[in-house]
């Protein structure tokens, strides 16, 4: 009953308040506290997380579980990083209170902490971001197969799109004029009108649906009647 | 004589240069007149509006107005801080430093300057003769507002307001009012239908296929013997695409409950970690096989985008699950979860609300669910009467605000014909109170 009850109660009266809080100023505090509370649940929960990646990582290692390895490489990294933010190690001095080490600048990149993050995982996501363009290119290879009416559609659509943002538009269609007539019929012309009506056109259409999902998904949810998440009796 | 010349030709450019900036100097345009400065209605109290008459030609308005209390406090604290250390530097004792502190805070209150910040600049024409001051802090004593014409860099007398104006909250938004409209019309349908659908008339859904999918995925890991991956997007439970991400994940727990299949799911939030936890353990108890629920396996990885996407990958790679599900609001990282899911023969489902991602997702996985149909992706496959009734609602609402976007394209297609007429009026006004 309480497992029920009381979460029902809390998810009612938070997504109510909220909503009311955007409505009518007189209760935006009210939604500033609610979300202060969600914010220190977070915080809780951090700690929460930050003991279950040592917890999971600890017992791989421990059982030589296969990829042990790199679950130490994972503590090493996350313990250090640790270290070095929390207990300020090696901070920058501050100008105006040298001689108190509490106050040095640790995100510097002369501070271990700063260098880390310079050096070390900002290197490292770049890397990560950089795969991207290698799975683009796969993902519109095999997307833009011609196997059917529709992917033959796409693989056009995508064609006249690409060689209209390039210079390939200028050379291939460059000598029909931007005033005449044909000029519809232009490379660029044809990306433009491509993106700025079908495209947009689509995208709203989507983001009209999202928009009346959202409603109605929060509405099942402080009303009760999307009880998934809940634990049965 | 050549020495003199020398100095007559030397003086030339010079004299020019004086003369060029007698005759580029430029009189200060006349003050602003008519300056009247209201609280701003229909807003939550943090809101001016400032209006003058119309200058002519055209210029540049310098607007500026009195601090708020909290502003005051704290430049008032910052002097007497500086005051403080500054005598604290040239050997004063601690009584010293005290005195020059008041010494400072009283300085700053005989100085009227100083009780004024500059807010911003905006041109002023023919019809257009006013400002607005948004985001004001709290001011008990209300603001006054200063504006200075200026033109060709020069700047005329500021003009000061009469009276200082308290800003007043008013009870609702007016700007938001239309959307109140249209949630309380929402409400009020999907109330109906839920009603209609517990009585019985229960609505017919068209087939979603991925969702149709969800069991056949599953039993493929099942077979398999490999293991299911569920991905709720890297956004916190403060995103509802988590939420919804996270009442999919307990459909899919019931179904790896069911089959006795292994469900894994990585998360870039601590609070999404502990929700899923929650949400999957709730699933084993509706199917009646708690002790198949192994916490162990929804685990907090990282906040960082990217240092999650490493893990995700690293993982399929390594492990490869048979089934990877993607649910919830996903961003650079989802053609590279998708792309190393295809890469290893997985079956995968994606369902996100972000447009731009979409497709990715249709390119990559088998199956994916375009926005709304992610939000209804619960709803679908609970089969309850009251959640499909809500999906009706939902696309009733669909269907009004269908027949608004017809309306007015319809009325602007005219009103670009006729800019005088009503139909243009009628298209302003739809896109106002939409807008």
């Amino acid at each position: 009953m309480l497992k029920r009850t009381i979460p029902l109660f809390i998810t009612g009266a938070a997504g109510g308040i909220l909503i009311l809080a955007y409505f009518s100023p007189a209760t935006t505090n009210w939604g500033e506290v609610v979300t202060d509370w969600m914010n220190t649940l977070a915080a809780v929960a951090f700690i929460l997380g930050g003991g279950n990646l040592l917890f999971v990582n600890l017992e791989k290692i421990s059982s030589k579980r296969s990829g042990w390895a790199y679950a130490l490489v994972t503590l090493l990294a996350f313990v250090v990083t640790l270290a070095f933010g929390v207990l300020k190690i090696g901070a920058v001095p501050n100008a105006q209170f040298p001689a108190t080490p509490w106050a040095g600048d640790y995100e510097s990149v002369r501070a271990p902490f700063g260098w880390v993050y310079e050096y070390v995982l900002s290197p490292l996501t770049a890397t990560m971001f950089a795969l991207l363009a290698f799975y683009v290119a796969s993902a519109a290879f095999r997307a833009f197969r011609a196997k059917n009416i529709e992917a033959i559609l796409l693989l056009g659509t995508a064609f006249v799109i690409l060689l209209g943002r390039t210079a390939a538009a200028g050379i291939l269609t460059g000598w029909i004029s931007p005033e005449g007539p044909f000029a519809f019929l232009r490379l660029d012309t044809m990306a433009v009108n491509i993106m700025q009506y079908v495209s947009t056109a689509g995208t709203r259409a989507v983001m009209m649906g999202i928009a009346l999902g959202i409603a109605a998904t929060s509405l099942r949810l402080i009303l009760g009647i999307d009880r998934s998440y809940l634990v049965n009796d | 004589m050549r020495r003199l010349l020398q100095i007559c030709v030397s003086c030339v450019p010079v004299a020019l240069s004086l003369s060029g900036m007698c005759l580029a100097q430029v009189d200060a345009p006349p003050p602003l007149t008519g300056l009247t400065v209201a609280d701003k209605a229909g807003d939550d109290g943090r809101a001016l509006i400032v209006h003058w008459d119309a200058t002519t030609p055209p210029m540049q308005v310098w607007v500026s107005r009195s601090l708020g209390d909290d502003e005051r406090k704290s430049l008032v604290r910052d002097a007497r801080v500086d005051a403080a250390a500054k005598a604290i530097a040239a050997g004063a004792s601690k009584a010293e430093a005290e005195a020059a502190a008041d010494a400072a805070e009283r300085a700053f209150g005989q100085d009227a300057e100083r009780g004024w910040t500059f807010v911003g600049i905006t041109e002023s024409a023919d019809g257009v003769s006013g400002f607005e001051l948004s985001d004001l802090p709290e001011a008990a004593q209300g603001f006054r507002v200063r504006a200075q014409a200026s033109r060709d860099g020069v700047r005329s007398s500021a003009v000061e307001s009469a009276q200082p104006v308290v800003t007043e909250s008013s009870a609702f938004f007016s700007a938001r009012f239309p959307l109140m409209v249209g949630l309380a019309v929402l409400t009020i349908t999907i109330g109906i239908c839920v009603r209609s659908a517990q009585r019985g008339n229960i609505p017919r859904l068209r087939k979603i296929a991925a969702l149709d999918a969800f069991d056949e995925a599953v039993g493929r890991a099942t077979e398999m013997g490999r293991s299911v991956l569920f991905i709720p997007g890297i956004q916190d439970m403060t995103d509802i695409q988590t939420v919804a991400g996270l009442t999919v994940l307990s459909r899919v727990a019931r179904t790896t409950a069911e089959y006795d299949a292994t469900l894994e799911v990585p998360t870039t939030r601590s609070l999404v970690m502990t929700a899923a936890r929650e949400t999957v353990q709730s699933a084993h108890f509706a199917v009646h096989r708690p002790e198949s629920y192994r916490p162990d396996l929804i685990n907090y990885i990282t906040d960082e985008q990217f240092g999650y996407v490493a893990y995700v990958a690293g993982k399929m790679v390594r492990e490869k699950p048979a089934t990877c599900f993607y649910m919830g609001a996903f961003y650079a990282e989802s053609l590279l979860f998708a792309e190393t899911g295809n890469s290893i023969g997985a079956i995968q489902i994606g369902g996100t609300a972000e447009p731009s991602q979409l497709p990715f997702f249709v390119a990559a996985c088998d199956y994916t669910l375009i926005g709304e149909e992610f939000f209804a992706a619960s709803a679908y496959l609970s089969g309850e009467p009251a959640q499909l009734g809500s999906i009706r609602g939902q696309d009733i609402g669909k269907l009004i605000a269908a027949v608004i976007v017809v309306l007015g394209t319809a009325l602007a297609t005219v009103g670009a014909f006729a800019p005088e007429g009503s139909a243009a009026a009628a298209a302003t006004w739809i896109v106002g109170a939409l807008s």
